[in-house]
């Protein structure tokens, strides 16, 4: 696959390579237990997924027989699409049921718990297409996401003496996160003025409000204004350097093997493969699966990315 | 055309307890509606649970009128969960449409038959008013403010009511800024947002149902006050009435429900005496009973064009308006 | 209509078995000025004749002597009450509207031996100034029970000439939400025009009852196409959202109303031949001329519908739209053309429903189709929101449920079954019986 790499990409790899400097000579290395193949138990597992089903009319969405998503890395979800992804992050989040399935958050048993809960434990997920609250200015999107809230009660929310002090704690972390995703100008915004890329920082930002410990961003990318691209990779870095645990779908290959330190590869509702970036992409499965007739050419001209010459299609 | 009757029957109306009872419950479904975004189309349901809970209450059970307010309130909880269980997770329209054939359910509970010993069927309820008179703290005669001249029981009837709105106001208005009223308009714009955030929706939304619910149920009780409770009266379309009253006041505002109430039952008197008296002149090509109806078509037209063309109301946020989905 | 002024301040005096009631009742009794009539109001032979303007009296003879004590029970348009006659062997009833109703004795209150000789229930209809009064005969004889076999067979066969009816307008209403996403609130005044239309020329025009009949379905498809072209076509251009729309129906549903009462008024006329004698036609089932017409009518149309859904281009087109509006747009079919004879197709059954529903009731009321939009959501919503096929199948169910369920239960809760079936069906598949499950993500 490495082969097919178009040499004049460089310049947006430059780019990107100075965000994660390091990533390439520490990652899976010590994340699973054995060579890469579909289902191999990880060291230290932050989810474990067994069994998982999911049909609509008959037709298998999701099928997967075993995953396990590493601790304190960063995993690409990729597939072509209808690949079940986006569905197996519904179910994992617990936003739709499967059919059948277990799965554990930290050794908990996650089946069956509705998403709110799933997010309390610290789990928390974006979606593909972003769910701004249109008419909740900035600020209060993100202090909306900040957890055990006393005010949140209805009880106490008539005493505004109980939750002041709690308030304006919350308020100073959201101003330091808005700060640092850029957002600090638009505080009194509403949520509907942003741009789509906003959008996403925002979505993003909102969720770390919650303090999670386990990340899952649907198609971060996705639309965003490839000026913005750089400052939304550099935050999902960071998430990592911070503790967190990051599973994401991507599209974008480019993006997969320059943050990934993990790859996982659906097809049909399976899991095809998984392992690190550089070896999946040499999977034949993957090839199969995912490449199709394209494969002389680059992933990223296939998703629309980029043209026949490398350079990004705005 | 007497001029001065029409206007002090107009003026009379905005202090009257049926605009007193929309106020409350247009404060309901600006809850319901305004901050979590329920589609509430069975307002005129919980209405009917307050007065009837209200009339039974002391009528067949000897309560005196704090405990019957007390069994309304009950009511309306008890409907609200029950309505609430089953449909808060029903899409947007689903909502609206079981909302309303719900308080159909009650509507026609309250009139069957079946029930008589304790409704009285379709002829309704009367004769409950001793206890909440015998509670009125004001002298007895009669009083004149401004041009609002009733007697002490009248006054008692519509300070009761106004009290219970200002409560209300305040109520709402601590909740909408505190942190649970910022979840509440989280789920108004997108509820797997605010879910995906930790927060229990379900929970949120069944309090916000309840809460409104509540005041719908004293809205029908302060109606019922001063005069009685007819079946007929809780139909699906005094559901509307109450819509339209919040929609002109604004829908997401704290003052907008009372406004809305305020203007829009001036209107309707106004109109029921103008365009009577102005067909009797002959200025209008009809009947004064047909000039009678026209005010609904009214109403209607202005639920209409406020939908279509100023759907923040008089007092809403032109940004903050209430329909972006 | 919800009164806008202070209700009557009324004493309450029919509950004297209870000891408040009763010292409420004297209490207010003494105060008020209508003490005089109240006291009517414990009469068992003159119910509610001090609330209502209109009174139907009730005679009940046998060999031209009064009888006394025997119960008449006196319903129809959702009203219902009962009176004991008096030993000049009447009652009296007061009625809040100038529609037919119908009075039935109940036998076993009369004395041993002794039935109704001719029709029982009597219907009785307004005439110029007053009730026609309900005079009953008695002869000797054995009672006739009809067993619950033949009732439950009449009641079916009642239920489904009313489900034929609901069908018509729950098909227009199903494939209206399909192709356009809107809940028309207004829907039940589409029915509501169709009747009056055929009220215009049919009776106050003196057109053949027919012709008025052609005329009522071509004008509400030409109303349909109107509503379309002039509000929701443009409020669609300007992208107003789905909830939005729907409250806009409601308004234009409010409007619509009173302006058919500013025209026709608050009362009820018929149509010609309504309310015909019933023929015996097979074991237990008795149907009049009009049921047959009706029956066999909405049956014709709706294979006419089904026809051109399955096997037209138009009608493939229409489903196809139904079933994914920017799929089938993205496949070059004509969205805005096929919403278009949708919104006519859809107004024009909803018309023909009215009529036959002003042939059911019997009578047309300017709020006559609001009575029955609940029931129209309820067999669309059952069948499976905009599938028409759906539609149908929830019409015939709910149509029969209504009828056959008040061999149960009083007729004037008849509605609330069909209501809890609509709520129920929501809870447990939101799809209908018909519809699909989405794909979530």
């Amino acid at each position: 696959m490495s082969s097919n790499q178009p040499s004049h990409d460089d310049d947006h790899l430059v780019a990107t390579e100075d965000l994660a400097p390091t990533v390439h000579g520490e990652k899976a290395v010590d994340l699973a237990t054995g060579p890469a193949r579909p289902g191999v138990p990880k060291k230290d597992p932050i989810l474990v997924a067994d069994h998982i089903t999911r049909s609509f009319g008959g037709v298998h969405a999701v099928d997967v027989d075993h995953v396990e998503i590493p601790r304190h890395a960063i995993t690409a979800l990729i597939g072509p699409n209808g690949a079940g992804k986006t569905t197996l992050f519904n179910l994992l989040s617990g936003f739709d049921r499967p059919d059948t399935g277990e799965w554990e958050f930290n050794g908990r048993s996650l089946a069956g718990i509705p998403a709110w809960k799933a997010a309390r434990r610290g789990q928390v997920r974006t979606f593909q297409l972003t769910k701004v609250l249109n008419r909740l200015t900035v600020l209060d999107s993100m202090k909306l996401g900040a957890s055990k809230q006393k005010g949140e009660s209805l009880l106490f929310s008539v005493l505004p003496f109980t939750w002041r002090a709690q308030e304006k704690q919350i308020e100073e972390r959201a101003l330091v996160l808005l700060e640092k995703f850029r957002l600090l100008d638009k505080k009194d915004d509403y949520a509907a003025a942003l741009s789509g890329g906003q959008r996403k920082l925002l979505e993003m930002a909102r969720a770390l409000m919650t303090d999670p410990e386990f990340v899952l961003l649907d198609e971060p990318m996705a639309g965003v204004n490839p000026a913005l691209v750089q400052s939304l990779l550099d935050h999902v870095v960071n998430l990592k350097r911070e503790g967190m645990t990051v599973l994401f779908v991507e599209h974008d290959m480019h993006m997969v093997r320059h943050i990934a330190d993990w790859v996982v590869v659906m097809a049909e509702g399976r899991v095809v493969a998984e392992g690190p970036p550089q070896e999946v992409m040499k999977d034949e499965a993957v090839v199969d699966a995912y490449l199709g007739s394209h494969l002389d050419q680059d992933i990223g001209v296939i998703t629309g990315r980029y043209d026949e010459e490398g350079n990004r299609i705005p | 055309m007497d001029w001065g009757q029409i206007l002090n029957n107009t003026l009379s109306f905005m202090l009257s307890t049926e605009t007193i009872g929309f106020m409350l419950a247009a404060l309901g479904l600006a809850i319901h509606f305004g901050y979590a975004g329920l589609l509430n189309f069975g307002m005129a349901g919980f209405m009917a649970i307050g007065a009837y809970g209200y009339a039974i209450s002391i009528l067949s059970f000897g309560f005196p009128w704090w405990a019957a307010m007390g069994v309304s309130i009950a009511g309306a909880v008890v409907f609200a969960v029950l309505l609430g269980i089953p449909t808060l997770r029903l899409r947007a329209d689903y909502l609206a449409i079981v909302t309303i054939a719900a308080a159909e359910i009650v509507r026609l509970l309250f009139q069957t038959q079946l029930f008589d010993e304790w409704t009285n069927s379709a002829d309704g309820l009367g004769g409950y008013h001793a206890s909440f008179r015998d509670a009125n703290p004001l002298p007895a005669g009669s009083f004149t403010l401004g041009p609002w001249s009733y007697t002490s029981d009248q006054w008692w009837a519509r300070l009761f009511g106004l009290v219970l709105v200002a409560v209300a106001v305040l109520l709402v208005w601590l909740i909408m800024r505190s942190p649970w009223g910022r979840v509440l308009k989280g789920i108004r714009e997108d509820e797997d947002a605010v879910r995906s955030l930790g927060k229990n929706v379900f929970a949120y939304k069944m309090q916000a149902l309840v809460l409104g619910g509540v005041l719908g149920s004293l809205g029908g009780v302060v109606i019922a006050l001063p005069s009685a409770v007819i079946p007929q009266y809780y139909l699906p379309s005094l559901t509307f009435f109450v819509w339209t009253a919040l929609l002109l006041g604004g829908a997401a505002t704290i003052f907008g429900p009372v406004l809305g109430a305020v203007i829009y039952w001036a209107l309707m008197a106004f109109l029921s005496g103008v365009l009577p008296a102005m067909a009797g002149e002959g200025w209008l090509p009809m009947t004064e009973t047909q000039a009678g109806y026209l005010r609904y078509v009214l109403v209607g037209l202005a639920l209409m064009l406020l939908v279509a063309f100023r759907p923040q109301g008089l007092l809403g946020n032109k940004k903050e308006m209430t329909f972006v989905k | 209509m919800p009164p806008t002024t202070s209700f009557p301040e009324r004493p309450c005096v029919r509950r004297p078995w209870h000891l408040l009631g009763v010292l409420l009742a004297v209490l207010l009794v003494a105060l008020s000025p209508v003490a005089a009539l109240a006291q009517g109001g414990s009469d068992p032979s003159q119910v509610g004749v001090d609330e209502y303007d209109d009174v139907v009296t009730v005679n009940i003879r046998y060999d031209n002597e009064p009888v006394e004590g025997a119960r008449v029970v006196l319903s129809g348009g959702g009203f219902e009450a009962e009176a004991v006659t008096s030993d000049r062997g009447q009652a009296r009833i007061g009625v809040p509207t100038t529609d037919p109703y119908e009075v039935l004795v109940d036998e076993e209150t009369l004395p041993e031996g002794v039935t109704v000789t001719g029709d029982n229930p009597l219907t009785v209809s307004y005439g110029s100034q007053f009730f026609q009064p309900a005079n009953f005969f008695l002869g000797e004889g054995e009672r006739e029970t009809t067993s619950f076999l033949d009732q439950f067979v009449e009641r079916l066969i009642n239920g489904l000439n009313f489900g034929l009816m609901l069908a018509l307008a729950s098909i227009g209403l199903s494939l209206i939400f399909g192709t356009t996403g809107l809940t028309n609130f207004a829907h039940a005044e589409m029915v509501t025009l169709g009747a009056i239309v055929a009220l215009v020329f049919g009776v106050d025009l003196g057109w053949p009852i027919w012709l008025a009949i052609l005329l009522a379905v071509v004008l509400s498809g030409a109303f349909g196409w109107l509503i379309d072209a002039g509000i929701w076509r443009p409020l669609r251009r300007r992208g107003i959202g789905l909830v939005q729309m729907m409250i806009l129906t409601i308004g234009f549903s409010l409007a619509l109303r009173y302006v058919f009462q500013f025209f026709i008024g608050g009362g009820t006329s018929q149509l010609p031949g309504a309310g015909g004698t019933k023929h015996q036609i097979l074991g237990p089932i008795r149907l009049s001329t009009i049921d047959m017409v009706s029956m066999g009518l909405s049956l014709v149309v709706l294979l006419a519908v089904a026809y051109w859904l399955l096997r037209t281009r138009t009608g493939k087109a229409t489903r196809a739209v139904a079933d994914n509006r920017p799929l089938a747009a993205a496949s070059g079919i004509d969205v805005e053309g096929v919403t278009r004879i949708v919104w006519v197709a859809g107004a024009a059954l909803a018309g023909l429903s009215g009529v036959l529903w002003a042939y059911f009731r019997p009578g047309i009321k300017w709020d006559m189709g609001m009575q029955i939009l609940l029931l129209i959501f309820a067999a669309v919503v059952l069948g499976g929101l905009g599938t028409a096929f759906g539609a149908l199948l929830g019409a015939l169910i709910i149509g029969i449920l209504v009828e056959v369920s008040t061999l149960w239960i009083p007729s004037d809760i008849k509605y609330v079954g069909a209501l809890g079936v609509l709520i129920i069906i929501l809870l447990v598949r939101p799809q209908g019986l018909l519809g699909r499950t989405a794909r979530i993500g």
